[in-house]
């Protein structure tokens, strides 16, 4: 459990990391070091083997958090447990802090890191389904400059990104939360902290009728844990929206969830995630009509 | 990768004593505290994150001392067992522990208690379900768990002076 030899770079600046970025070691990868908690751990079982780790951690401009024009910009370093205790995010993103209490255990939050967790990708991780639950917008660097894409278009496959081997994820934009905003996180695990079985990240907002109680609009529902990706369950997602949430409705919505694209693992079968799924499903839809009154887990 | 792998000189401080050593890229965090400095209370276990054995305090917050390079601790601030355990501020835990029978072969046992001293710094009166969950991230494969439970749960109560002892 010792990583293969590899050269480490510190960081002094971000135009030092996108230059080391942009400057290809001839003798293999180069690899961005964050929080490490998934990285160091994939050395250590020499999964992975880079030729040389870039440290961002001492980089100050990747710790950003702060709303800015209707939105929580979330730097790269921000590490979970900020996300969890900081007030900003608690108002701003709720589902963000609520997620960041159940992610992992205390010592890998305190760790790791926001945009580590969406670079590195883990089907298993919940922060990329916030993200798509979210409509985040990921800013990406490099040596030639920056581009903005949404986190629809970020995440292409397991461990797989829109990120190119010199661009570095600065930081994460998501709309911030407002008086109507309704959010929900349901998360399966064998164990606090384990990697779930299956989990999902839900928003939405009240109907612009405050009387119409039963109504939800804006509905975006990423199911994560189960699949290659976290997953868009688009067509839940507008059968909710459709009418009067009953009972119902809440079953056709879970019948949906049959087309989502759904693995097995080693402790969970193809059909027991689906079953989760729909059982994580009419959990957040309670909690998303009802945020006040039901403790959502 | 280079034949002779760069060494890295670092300088932090360690249980309150300045530290300079020139240190491997691919040495741990964890190997160097226990290889090269003699602070052997971070266990090893894992090696890959999932045991909370070498469980450190890294910048004033807790660690998994695996998972950090040596070369990482430049500039850090760095509390081990060790020292935890010669300032004193875990010696409630430590005693409650003791008196529990919370330990067997105490393999575990320094990352409990810098786990359970992060919880109980955080939420004084913590309920037995949020102390299971901050332990989360530690195996204990002699005791069951409860009476590491009941000793963090003691130690809360005496603190607060709230209840009696279990």
């Amino acid at each position: 459990m010792k990583p293969a030899a590899f050269d480490y770079v510190r960081a002094t600046s971000l135009t030092h990391a996108l230059d080391l970025l942009a400057s290809a070691d001839p003798d293999g990868e180069t690899r961005v070091l964050a929080g490490g908690q998934s990285l160091v751990p994939l050395m250590a079982m020499r999964l992975a083997a880079p030729a040389r780790l870039v440290d961002i951690n001492r980089l100050a401009a990747l710790e950003r958090l702060e709303v800015i024009d209707g939105r929580l910009v979330i730097g790269a370093l921000v590490r979970h447990h900020r996300l969890a205790t900081d007030p900003r995010v608690a108002s701003a993103a709720p589902l963000l802090a609520r997620a960041a209490t159940q992610v992992a255990h205390p010592a890998i939050r305190n760790r790791g890191t926001f945009g580590g967790s969406l670079a590195h990708a883990d089907p298993a991780a919940a922060f990329p389904a916030c993200a798509l639950a979210l409509g985040a917008t990921l800013t990406l660097a490099s040596a030639a400059g920056r581009r903005e894409v949404p986190a629809t278009a970020f995440f292409e496959g397991l461990y797989q990104t829109a990120l190119r081997p010199d661009e570095l994820l600065v930081e994460v934009a998501v709309p911030a939360a407002t008086a109507a905003s309704r959010s929900a996180f349901v998360i399966f695990t064998r164990r606090p902290g384990d990697f779930p079985v299956a989990g999902l990240a839900a928003v939405a907002r009240a109907a612009d009728d405050r009387s119409a109680v039963d109504r939800l609009a804006d509905i975006r529902l990423a199911v994560f844990g189960v699949g290659d990706t976290p997953l868009l369950a688009d067509t839940a997602a507008a059968i909710l929206e459709s009418g009067p949430i009953d009972a119902a409705r809440i079953d056709a919505a879970v019948a949906a969830l049959d087309t989502l694209e759904i693995r097995d693992s080693a402790t969970a079968s193809v059909r027991y995630r689906r079953h989760l799924v729909g059982v994580a499903l009419r959990r957040a839809t309670a909690a998303l009509l009802r945020p006040e009154a039901v403790a959502c887990r | 990768m280079p034949m002779i792998p760069n060494l890295i000189p670092i300088t932090c401080t360690i249980n309150g004593e300045t530290v300079s050593l020139s240190v491997s890229p691919r040495e741990t965090l964890a190997d160097m505290l226990r290889d090269r400095l003699g602070l052997t209370a971070t266990h090893l276990g894992c090696e890959h994150g999932a045991c909370g054995a070498c469980t450190i305090v890294y910048d004033g917050r807790t660690a998994r001392a695996c998972l950090l390079l040596a070369a990482q601790a430049d500039g850090a601030v760095i509390e081990t067992l060790e020292g935890a355990s010669a300032s004193g501020r875990i010696a409630a835990l430590q005693r409650a522990f003791h008196e529990r029978g919370a330990l067997q072969c105490g393999f575990c046992t320094p990352g409990l208690l810098l786990a359970a001293a992060e919880v109980l710094a955080e939420h004084p009166a913590p309920s037995r379900d949020a102390i299971r969950a901050a332990l989360s991230g530690h195996l204990c494969r002699c005791t069951g768990y409860q009476a590491i439970v009941d000793a963090i749960e003691a130690t809360a109560a005496a603190a607060t002076g709230a209840g009696s002892r279990r």
